[in-house]
C-alpha cells in the first residue's frame, strides 16, 4: 500500500491556518467574556510567557540533556534589558494615546535587545560551564541565577546612578504585552525551536544527548553545539523576560529567585524532557491550575512537589516522554487510515462480485 | 599502494603500566587488517590512541602521510578516521535516518541562521543529505527501517547501523571494534559479507578487532597479534595460525 506523504508547503499551510484559527478562538473567547475578559487575558498572557520559558529550557534540558538551574537569571536579564530599553522610548506616551501600531517597531527592537543581551550572558556562562560535566553545570547556573538577582538589587549603588532601581523595583514600564503580541511571539519562539531542532544543528544537539563520545567520533563539535543550544535557550528566555516586563509593568529582583528557575524546570520535567508538546501542555496546566484553585494558592508548592513525586512514580519520563507532536504527521496518519479503510472496502466489494 | 595508516613505535603508559608498548602497523588502501590478541592485550587501547581518546606517551601515528599528533577525536574524524564501538553507542532515541544524516554534519554548510529562516541552502543540503543517507542505507538493505527509532532495532541491525554511521563520514580508515561480538554464526556470516562489500564499494582501509577467528581468518589479509601491549606476530592468516608464539599466547605453553 502506497502511503500518502504531505509535502512541506502543505504542512506549513495547515499549521498556519490552524494557528490563525487558534488566535481567532482565543480573541473571541476573551472579547466575549465581558468583565471577566480582562482576567482571562492576564492568564493567557502568563501562559504564553511560561510556554516560552518552558520550551526554551527544554532545549537545554530535554534536547541537549544538561541540567541548568538558572533559567530565571536569563529571564531577569532579558526583562531588565527590554524594560530599560522600552522606558527610553516614547512607547509609553504612544500606548496612552492608543496608538498601538506605532509601538510595534519598539516592541520588536526591545525583544531583540533582550534576546541579544540574554544571549551574551548565556555565552559567558555557557563557555566555561559546558566544559564541565554532570552536576557542575547545575551548580554554576544556579550560582549565576543568584548572582544576577543580587547584582540587579545592588548595582545602582555601584554605578552611582539609577539603573535598575534595586529592590524598590523598576516601575512604570510601558505595558506593551497585549494578547496579540504574546501570541505572535509564542508562535515565533515555538517555530524557531522547531526549525532549529529539524536541522543539522538540531540533530547534532540530540546526538550529544544520546551519546557524547559517539557524537565526537562522527565529527560533531560537541563544545560548539552545547554552547549554541545553551545560548539559543538563553535568548528565548530573554524574550520571555522582556514580554513579562511588558505585561507586569514593574520589575523586582525578588521575582527571579531560585524558585522561579525550579518552577520552569518542573514544567519541563512534568511535560517530559525532550517533548515540546509536553512542555507546552504542562506550562498551560501549571499556570492555569493555581488560578483555578485560587483559594488553595498557599498549597501550590505542595501540589507541585506532590505532582512531581507522583509523576516520577508513574510516568518517570514525563507526561509525553520524548514524543514530539507534528500536525502534518497526524493528518498523514488519518488520511492513510481512511484510505486503507476504503481500499479494504473496495477489495471486499470485488470479492463479492467474483462470488456472484 | 599507499599507506593509509602507519603507526611507529606507539607507546602509552598509564601510571606504571605500559598498556601498549612499541606498536607498529601499516594499513594500506583497500586492505582489511585484523588486530587480535587475548583479553587485556591492549587492542581497544590502540583504537583509542588512533582516534585521539588517549594521547600516546611516545610514537607517531600518520594517516595518509599526515601526522595526527595533538589532534582531537573530532579533528581526526575530519581527517578520515571513523570507528565503531565495542559496546554499541548509537543515538538510540533518534531515527535510523537521523543517525546517518548526523554524520554528514561537517559536510553540510548551512548556518544556524539559515536553518532558522529556512533559506534555500537549507532545503538543498537537507534534500541531498537525505538522499545520500537513504542510498547508503539501501546498500546495506536498511532503507525500510529508515524511520524507525535506532534503539528499537534488533541487535544485528544496530551493529550494522553503527558501521553505516561511521561510513557516512566518508572515512579513509574504518576502525571496527569487535563487530561480531554477541552475534550468532548466521549473523557473523552476514557481517563478513558486509565488511567485504564495504571494502569493495568504498575503497577504504579497514582495521578490525575481533575474537571470532572464523571472521578474522576469513576476511583479513593481514593480521597483527598483540599480547600484553606488545606485537608478538604479524603476517597473513596462514602464518599466524602456524606461529608458535601466537599459539602460546592463546593456549599457554606445554609443560614438559
Amino acid at each position: 500500500m502506497k502511503k500518502t506523504k504531505l509535502s512541506t508547503p502543505v504542512r506549513y499551510t495547515i499549521n498556519t491556518v490552524l494557528t490563525i484559527i487558534l488566535w481567532a478562538l482565543l480573541t473571541l473567547f476573551v472579547s466575549s467574556s465581558g468583565l471577566k475578559g480582562e482576567y482571562y487575558r492576564g492568564i493567557l498572557i502568563t501562559i504564553g510567557i511560561n510556554i516560552i520559558l518552558a520550551t526554551s529550557l527544554n532545549v537545554v534540558c530535554g534536547y541537549l540533556g544538561q541540567l541548568p538551574l538558572g533559567h530565571a537569571g536569563f529571564m531577569a536579564v532579558g526583562a531588565y534589558a527590554g524594560a530599560i530599553f522600552m522606558k527610553s522610548t516614547p512607547a509609553a506616551t504612544l500606548l496612552r494615546a492608543g496608538n498601538h501600531a506605532a509601538v510595534i517597531p519598539y516592541i520588536i527592537i526591545a525583544v531583540l535587545v533582550s534576546a541579544v543581551v540574554a544571549g551574551i550572558f548565556g555565552l559567558l556562562i555557557g563557555i566555561p560551564a559546558l566544559r564541565l560535566k554532570g552536576d557542575y553545570l547545575a551548580i554554576i547556573t544556579l550560582g549565576f541565577g543568584e548572582i544576577i538577582r543580587v547584582v540587579l538589587t545592588n548595582i545602582d549603588s555601584v554605578l552611582g546612578f539609577k539603573f535598575t532601581y534595586g529592590a524598590s523595583g523598576l516601575a512604570r514600564i510601558p505595558k506593551f504585552t497585549s494578547l496579540n503580541v504574546i501570541f505572535v511571539f509564542t508562535v515565533i519562539c515555538l517555530f524557531l525551536i522547531h526549525v532549529f531542532m529539524k536541522s543539522r544543528h538540531g540533530r547534532a544537539v540530540l546526538s550529544i544527548r544520546d551519546n557524547e563520545i559517539a557524537a565526537e567520533s562522527v565529527g560533531i563539535n560537541t563544545t560548539f553545539y552545547k554552547t549554541a543550544a545553551f545560548v539559543f535557550s538563553a535568548m528565548l528566555a530573554g524574550i520571555a523576560g522582556c514580554l513579562y516586563a511588558g505585561y507586569i509593568g514593574s520589575l523586582y529582583p525578588s521575582t527571579f529567585k531560585f524558585m522561579k528557575s525550579i518552577e520552569i524546570l518542573v514544567m519541563v520535567v512534568l511535560g517530559g524532557m525532550g517533548s515540546m508538546l509536553g512542555s507546552v501542555i504542562s506550562a498551560i496546566v501549571l499556570t492555569a491550575l493555581p488560578e483555578l484553585l485560587r483559594s488553595f494558592s498557599d498549597y501550590r508548592m505542595v501540589v507541585y512537589s506532590l505532582a512531581l513525586v507522583l509523576m516520577m512514580l508513574f510516568r518517570p519520563k514525563g507526561l509525553m516522554g520524548t514524543y514530539d507532536f507534528s500536525m502534518g504527521n497526524t493528518i498523514e496518519k488519518i488520511i492513510n487510515r481512511i484510505r486503507g479503510g476504503r481500499r479494504k472496502a473496495d477489495t471486499a466489494d470485488t470479492g463479492k462480485e467474483v462470488q456472484g | 599502494m599507499s599507506n593509509v595508516l602507519k603507526c611507529e613505535h606507539l607507546r602509552v603508559v598509564f601510571g606504571g603500566l605500559a598498556a601498549v608498548s612499541d606498536f607498529n602497523i601499516e594499513v594500506n588502501e583497500n586492505e582489511i587488517v585484523g588486530l587480535i590478541g587475548p583479553n587485556g592485550a591492549g587492542k581497544t587501547t590502540v583504537f583509542n590512541l588512533l582516534t585521539g581518546v588517549y594521547t600516546p606517551t611516545s610514537g607517531v601515528i600518520t594517516l595518509c602521510e599526515k601526522d595526527l599528533a595533538g589532534m582531537s577525536t573530532v579533528a581526526r574524524n575530519h581527517e578520515g578516521i571513523a570507528r565503531t564501538f565495542q559496546n554499541i553507542r548509537l543515538f538510540k532515541d533518534m531515527s535510523v535516518l537521523d543517525n546517518v544524516m548526523n554524520s554528514f554534519n561537517t559536510r553540510m554548510h548551512y548556518s544556524i541562521a539559515e536553518a532558522l529562516l529556512r533559506l534555500p541552502r537549507y532545503w538543498k543540503e537537507e534534500k541531498a543529505a537525505k538522499k545520500r543517507a537513504l542510498d547508503l542505507l539501501k546498500v546495506f538493505n536498511m532503507q525500510d527501517q529508515a524511520d524507525e527509532i535506532a534503539g528499537n532495532l534488533p541487535y544485528g541491525s544496530q551493529r550494522r547501523l553503527e558501521i553505516i554511521r561511521a561510513l557516512a563520514t566518508s572515512p579513509k580508515l574504518l576502525l571496527l571494534d569487535e563487530p561480531a561480538a554477541g552475534m550468532n554464526p548466521a549473523e557473523t556470516e552476514n557481517l563478513m559479507e558486509t565488511i567485504g562489500k564495504i571494502r569493495d564499494s568504498f575503497h577504504i582501509a579497514i582495521l578490525l578487532i575481533e575474537h571470532d577467528m572464523s571472521l578474522v581468518m576469513g576476511i583479513c589479509e593481514k593480521i597483527t597479534v598483540l599480547n600484553f601491549g606488545e606485537v608478538i606476530a604479524q603476517g597473513t592468516p596462514e602464518e599466524i595460525q602456524k606461529n608458535p608464539v601466537v599459539i602460546e599466547a592463546y593456549l599457554g605453553k606445554r609443560r614438559d
